[in-house]
């Protein structure tokens, strides 16, 4: 059961953080900071929800997510080159962006698949074990995608139509950037539906309050949790296929690094708690540009102080599940 | 008095000692068995990742946490000790102060680390672990003034350690008796000290509370050991042994940067040589260390040679030299699968095997 309460107290802090950055960086720069941030916490919250789902479901601690993010990164970038390049015209090359993403989506997909058979599967119940065959995996699909991609950067730039900013008034926004926060809430909110308003978000959610009880129902807990790590795979490609169309830049490094973000996101928000994932990415992302803007040398160790100051206040994490 | 030395924790396993013995006669005769320097610094690196290893699985292997922030403690010693020699000076108080301040830093780091994420679930400690490591290596390059940011830190030692100083006229056994070598020597007698107080530790009762702890954390609760206060004091134990090894290393190289201390490499490193060597036997650490830092050194021929015999593309970029991590990967994966105690275990394993046998046929 998620309390109301924490909740409210999360979104009011959230809140609280915006407006009060509001008078100390002057409109302008507000805005563009905001945005970037909104745009980067939907981003995280991609890729994290299916680590801190798999978590919640299952009890598995899955260190190889970022694999799943390298692997969809990758795929965009050659669904680019097979295409050759984005072809003109809007419709076009929103299209190209699209197949990319589901490009990532499959291949996330597939890399799951293969994880949950070959490394997680036989390691259930010991953590440690886990964690330590999971990096393996992590090391071992790097290697592979620099045996296959050569280990320099991979360039995917962004369709023209996704270039630039739309201005409001003086005011710059990204185009990519509020595209990215419309798709993250639409993330957001279909995973919600999913789990509050189905028959299978029913037992995905009862799975994780009760495994036993719902095994001894006779539905196969088994099946739902391949489901929904490959689901969490699936999303963690395309949330790499966006991060990398965010840079136009990357290596094979991309998974492992955004796995730092994750983290800190996922125990901040509590692990296995899918909302509150969705709001310590919020928290963890404004803080992030906020720090970075104001005083660039505390940027690394703020996010360190915020998950130790939320852990402090909540040892269980922003939106704890019941349980745990 | 072996036995003593030892902890009273035998190999045991023939094997496992004879392998432990030619070790440690080659680690002591390298300078005079083996020519060139790159078989001194080689046998240099085993001592420093031998105590770098072996203080990690005390987290691992007997606490049964994961840390992915050994390699930053490891940089802590060795920046403490490359800032403070190249600040201040290249005299002995300067080592010293900088391996004292070190120590306290890492000890520091260590026990907030510790008392902030070992109050919950341990998998916490992992995570937190990583994030923090993180945040100092990029503190790391941001403050590039003190640190020398990416290049890093060359600095001056001590006068008596460098190869110039001799203090024989004539060589020894063909080998000349320099500051170089008295150095290689500092540096295996503290390793070996290090080393040795490390398996001390791991059989103390203190140990014995870790390893229950690992096994049946709610039992040891119950019968009056704190958790939180057992695993930080271990993991404090572990970074100032990591710091400790850093320091040599810093002192060795007469070079600190951020690739030879806290990069991911060497933290990547530090586990896949645990796992290798074997978890919860402090013997493990130094069968896994020679065993990948030689084939570091020589795996790259003998990848070459394989992918030449091969042809083909994808088999040239699979065997490619730069790829072995690949292959390490492999190796520790089924590691962790087959042989969850690591070549050690599996040594143990083959002499009590034998010991059952016999005593079948008696």
């Amino acid at each position: 059961m998620i309390h109301q309460k924490h909740i409210v107290e999360t979104s009011a802090l959230i809140v609280a953080l915006i407006l009060v950055m509001l008078p100390i960086l002057g409109f302008e720069s507000w805005a563009v900071l905001t945005l970037a941030g909104l745009s980067m916490a939907m981003m995280i919250f991609i890729m994290a929800s299916g680590m801190t789902l798999v978590f919640g479901l299952m009890d598995v601690l899955n260190f190889g997510h970022g694999a799943f993010i390298a692997v969809g990164a990758y795929a965009a970038a050659s669904m680019v080159t097979l295409v050759g390049g984005y072809p003109i015209g809007t419709v076009l090359a929103i299209l190209t962006v699209v197949g990319c993403a589901l490009a990532a989506l499959v291949a996330g997909g597939i890399g799951g698949s293969l994880f949950e058979r070959l490394l997680v599967r036989p390691t259930y119940g010991n953590h440690m074990r886990q964690i330590l065959i999971t990096t393996g995996g992590l090391i071992i699909v790097e290697q592979v995608l620099i045996v296959f991609f050569s280990p320099r950067e991979i360039v995917l730039l962004r369709p023209e139509e996704l270039q630039g900013s739309l201005l409001i008034g003086n005011i710059a926004l990204e185009k990519y950037r509020l595209l990215m926060v419309a798709i993250g809430l639409l993330v957001f909110s279909g995973l919600i539906l999913l789990f509050n308003r189905t028959k299978l978000g029913l037992l995905i959610r009862a799975a994780v309050e009760n495994r036993k009880m719902v095994e001894a129902l006779g539905y196969p807990v088994r099946g739902l949790f391949i489901g929904v790590f490959i689901t969490g795979s699936s999303l963690a490609g395309v949330g790499g296929a966006l991060w990398a169309l965010q840079q136009e830049l990357f290596t094979v490094t991309i998974g492992s690094e955004a796995m730092l973000l994750i983290f800190i996101v996922v125990v901040t928000g509590g692990l296995g708690s899918v909302s509150g994932c969705f709001f310590s990415a919020l928290l963890t992302a404004l803080v992030a540009n906020y720090v970075t803007f104001l005083y660039p040398p505390l940027s690394a160790f703020a996010l360190i102080g915020m998950m130790a100051a939320v852990l402090l206040w909540r040892p269980q994490g922003l939106i704890p599940v019941a349980n745990r | 008095m072996l036995n003593r030395l030892l902890s009273y924790d035998l190999p045991r396993s023939r094997l496992l000692a004879v392998l432990l013995a030619i070790i440690f006669v080659c680690l002591i005769l390298t300078p005079f068995i083996f020519t060139g320097t790159k078989s001194l610094s080689i046998a240099a690196k085993i001592c420093i990742f031998v105590v770098l290893v072996a203080s990690y699985d005390l987290l691992l292997g007997y606490a049964g946490i994961i840390s992915f922030a050994h390699a930053m403690f490891f940089g802590i010693g060795a920046y403490s000790v490359a800032i403070a020699l190249e600040r201040f000076g290249t005299g002995f108080t300067q080592l010293f102060l900088g391996m004292g301040s070190g120590l306290v830093i890492a000890l520091l780091f260590a026990a907030l680390i510790g008392f902030l994420s070992l109050r919950l679930r341990t998998i916490f400690f992992a995570m937190i672990t990583f994030a923090v490591s993180n945040a100092v290596s990029v503190t790391v390059i941001q403050s590039y003034k003190l640190t020398g940011g990416e290049d890093g830190l060359s600095y001056n030692i001590p006068q008596i350690f460098k190869s110039s100083y001799r203090f024989l006229e004539e060589p020894v056994f063909g080998v000349a008796i320099t500051g170089k070598l008295l150095l290689y020597y500092v540096v295996f007698v503290c390793s070996l000290v290090m080393f040795l107080l490390l398996l001390r530790i791991a059989n103390s009762p203190f140990g014995s509370v870790l390893r229950a702890l690992r096994e049946n954390e709610f039992r040891t609760m119950a019968i009056g050991y704190a958790p939180v206060l057992y695993r930080t004091l271990a993991s404090c134990a572990a970074a100032s042994m990591a710091a400790g090894a850093g320091m040599l290393s810093a002192v060795w190289l007469r070079y600190t940067g951020l690739e030879t201390t806290m990069s991911v490499d060497i933290a990547i490193d530090i586990l896949l040589i645990v796992v290798i060597g074997g978890m919860g036997s402090i013997y493990g650490a130094v069968l896994g260390t020679v065993l990948v830092i030689v084939a570091q050194g020589y795996l790259r021929e003998i990848l070459i040679a394989i992918g030449e015999f091969f042809g083909g593309w994808w088999m040239t970029g699979l065997f490619n030299p730069d790829r072995w991590l690949l292959w390490l990967g492999l190796l520790f994966v089924l590691c962790v699968y087959f042989f969850p105690q690591g070549i050690v275990g599996w040594l143990r394993k083959i002499e009590a095997d034998r010991l059952i046998r016999q005593q079948a046929q008696s």
